[in-house]
């Protein structure tokens, strides 16, 4: 009896509970609803350093812009990729700027999925010819520009001066990938834990395939022709791939097979690598004293080349707004200042000239205090930017724009097919013979299923 | 900690029945194997722990650092990327979700076990299919669906998508403890004139608690880990920890000190509740196993 006396005020406040938690519930779900619709700037993007110092800077952008506010998500490359897809195809329209590279940008441009931007980026003082032409090109489709970079790459060679000098060694002002590996097979030091050279190998077509494509393409290979027939096993194709994999199995660094663009700056950064082809950004760490042992050590010099005048690529991480985004214009307002000359400016007082993003506006190269604190590598990165042709990369005319990548939606999974394959031959497990084999076999299936083929 | 406390008495029947034998060579080498286990258990996390304390260089160098001045800079890092929010919403989809679980589960399994509704072994199996389908199969449909009632990036939608996702398993664990209850009990209650609501209240649920307990406890480190749903159904406003979490990887830079302390971060709250529930996730967990 008593039991069921004290039961009906303890079900009362159970209930009361629940039901005050479920109202709270909604009420906050209600009110963050509330202020999405008012001007808040959704900001899809990946974690680059870059990126994380316009995280830190917005407080400025929210200063000189009262209305808007600024929110950012910050995801990894692939899951970004997904997500923004997702929600484009869905026409969910949850964010408002997304971070791009030059491979989407057309595509997604073709697709319908982003804003033009002309027509923003004539007015004001924004100067849109300011912007380094060849990357301009990458992120346009049919004569439309549909991003603004916020920092844009090539690659370089970067090869440690005092190894060099201590061999009695010299490298030339535009070395062959011949010279390379040479010179990796003369600095290859394995008691000294020093590597001839340090080469991706990690499976991904944003890895291996990065620098390795801009090898295929010098030495007069290619992955399609232009009646997109599969061109993975022609001579000059094999030859780049045999080149590189065995540079890379004899002179390269420990773990190659696993090694990406991290592992090389950490190789590089720490001494234990003598050379080094890879992106341009590179340069910024490796001479920055806090994270790198080899500061003042460096030298840079263009692309290694065979059949080409250059042979670098072209990247850019860009800002683009999607066409879903139901806020176009304060989208916009944000995106032209963190791509603007006076954000430069902004970087290079608040948090250190040497982290002003390089290889999107010709201008940033004339700020003097951007020149001295970029000295060793502010130039071979605009000369080795500038010097790319997006449309004809390689000796032969190619039916898409970009260097290092196929311009078409099927090439990630293509790209990390065949990555997978060299990779594969990289650690030993097969012949570069058998690596290409299935690579173009992958090549034609693509091309076949996805009608480019006629 | 389980193990110990659960083989405790066992132990102590062993030691009286052979008495003077403890120390024999086979007793010391699993003795050796147990902690050679744990150690390569408990490495990753404090390896996790330490790096989090490291430079960015020095948490990448090869041969790794072991010795290292500790410096708290990535800490800093990390909440001057207001980590706050993150929390919240983490701690209110999973304490949400584990209550509404806990809620729907024990009257289900009551049903299944004691009760016996009709058709409960078929109920149960459907319960248990539901886990068989894989997330990413379900999340266009989800997706669309918070994307038309406006629950997308809504952390009310998140929890019950969680709520979703633990019940089969809650009502499973509620189950084999219910099943565990002495039938006399129940049927003692029943004859002193309890009614449903009581014998509900006053016999199984203090009965069943530390099973309960863990029971809740397992759904919220679930839903507290889920990283898949998260990401897909979030962006700025409902975004959890495990969300925030990838946000420091990047594939240009060095990422791995700020991401183990971030890691560090995320764990505590799972490990002080674990620790705090201790006791009652040991009874809970060996109960029935002893009878």
């Amino acid at each position: 009896m008593a039991g069921r006396s004290r039961s009906r005020p303890a079900r009362a406040v159970l209930g009361s509970a629940l039901a005050a938690l479920l109202l709270g519930t909604t009420a906050c779900a209600g009110a963050g609803v509330g202020g999405q619709d008012g001007r808040t700037v959704t900001v899809a993007t990946v974690a680059n350093p870059q990126m994380q110092d316009i995280e830190k800077l917005t407080g400025d952008f929210k200063k000189d812009h009262p209305g808007i506010d600024v929110k950012f998500v910050i995801l990894p490359e692939n899951e970004l990729r997904d997500r923004v897809t997702q929600d484009i195809a869905t026409r969910a329209g949850q964010y408002d700027v997304v971070t791009i590279g030059t491979y989407e940008a057309p595509i997604w441009a073709k697709n319908g999925w982003l804003t033009k931007l002309d027509g923003y980026a004539s007015k004001g003082g924004y100067d849109v010819a300011d912007i380094v032409p060849t990357v301009r090109d990458a992120l346009s489709y049919e004569d439309g520009l549909y991003a603004v970079p916020f920092y844009g790459e090539s690659s370089f060679l970067m090869y440690r001066k005092d190894l060099f000098a201590k061999a009695g060694l010299t490298m030339p002002a535009r070395p062959s990938w011949q010279d390379v590996a040479n010179f990796a097979a003369k600095l290859d030091d394995k008691q000294g834990n020093v590597a001839g050279i340090c080469l991706r190998g990690l499976p991904g077509w944003g890895e291996v395939l990065a620098p390795l494509n801009t090898a295929i393409l010098t030495f007069g290979g290619r992955w399609f022709d232009e009646d997109w027939n599969a061109r993975l096993t022609d001579p000059e194709t094999k030859k780049a791939v045999e080149l590189y994999v065995n540079l890379v199995r004899q002179y390269g660094e420990p773990g190659a097979p696993n090694a990406g663009f991290s592992e090389c700056l950490t190789a590089m950064g720490q001494g234990n690598a003598a050379m080094w082809y890879d992106a341009t950004v590179a340069a910024s760490s490796l001479e920055d004293p806090k994270t790198s042992k080899v500061a003042g050590k460096i030298g840079y010099v263009p692309a290694p080349t065979v059949k080409t005048e250059h042979a670098g690529w072209l990247w850019s991480w860009a800002l683009a707004v999607p066409e879903t985004s139901k806020k176009k214009d304060a989208a916009w307002e944000f995106v032209s200042w963190a791509t603007s000359k006076d954000y430069m400016k902004l970087v290079g007082q608040r948090l250190g000239w040497a982290r002003v993003p390089p290889g999107s506006r010709l201008s940033t190269y004339e700020i003097p205090e951007y020149r001295k604190a970029a000295a060793a590598f502010a130039q071979p990165t605009l000369d080795a930017i500038r010097s790319v042709n997006v449309k004809q990369p390689g000796l032969h005319p190619q039916p898409w724009t970009g260097v290092h990548y196929v311009g078409i939606p099927e090439f990630q999974e293509l790209g990390t097919k065949v990555s997978q394959e060299i990779s594969a031959a990289i650690a030993g497990r097969q012949s570069v013979d058998d690596a290409l084999a299935k690579a173009q076999q992958y090549a034609e299936q693509t091309t076949l299923k996805g009608g480019y083929k006629k | 900690m389980t193990t110990m406390v659960a083989t405790a008495p066992a132990e102590r029947a062993a030691a009286t029945r052979r008495r003077g034998a403890r120390f024999r060579p086979g007793n010391i080498g699993v003795g050796i194997a147990a902690w050679v286990a744990a150690l390569a258990f408990f490495f990753p996390v404090l390896w996790m722990f330490l790096t989090g304390f490291k430079q960015e260089s020095q948490a990448s160098t090869d041969p790794p650092t072991i010795f290292f001045t500790p410096t708290l800079d990535q800490f800093r890092s990390i909440f001057a990327r207001d980590f706050a929010p993150y929390l919240i919403n983490s701690l209110t989809a999973s304490v949400m979700s584990t209550i509404f679980v806990i809620m729907l589960a024990t009257p289900a399994a009551y049903a299944l076990s004691v009760a016996k509704v009709g058709r409960w072994r078929d109920a149960l199996f459907f319960f248990l299919s539901t886990r068989m389908m894989p997330a990413v199969a379900s999340i266009l449909p989800l997706y669309i669906l918070a994307t038309n009632i406006g629950m997308l990036d809504n952390i009310t939608m998140l929890s019950l998508v969680y709520t979703a996702m633990n019940l089969p398993i809650a009502v499973w664990m509620i189950r084999s403890f219910l099943a565990e209850l002495p039938r006399e009990v129940l049927e003692a209650a029943r004859i002193d004139g309890a009614s449903l609501g009581t014998e509900m209240r006053r016999i199984i649920l203090p009965m069943i608690a530390p099973g309960l307990a863990a029971t809740a406890l397992i759904c919220m480190i679930f839903a507290w880990n889920e990283f898949f749903f998260a990401v897909s159904l979030t962006s700025t406003r409902a975004a959890t920890v495990p969300v925030f979490l990838v946000g420091f990887i990047t594939s240009e830079g060095l990422f791995w000190a700020r991401l183990s302390a971030a890691s560090t971060m995320a764990a505590l709250p799972v490990i002080l509740a674990g620790w705090v529930a201790q006791k009652w996730l040991v009874r809970g967990l060996s109960l029935g196993a002893v009878k």
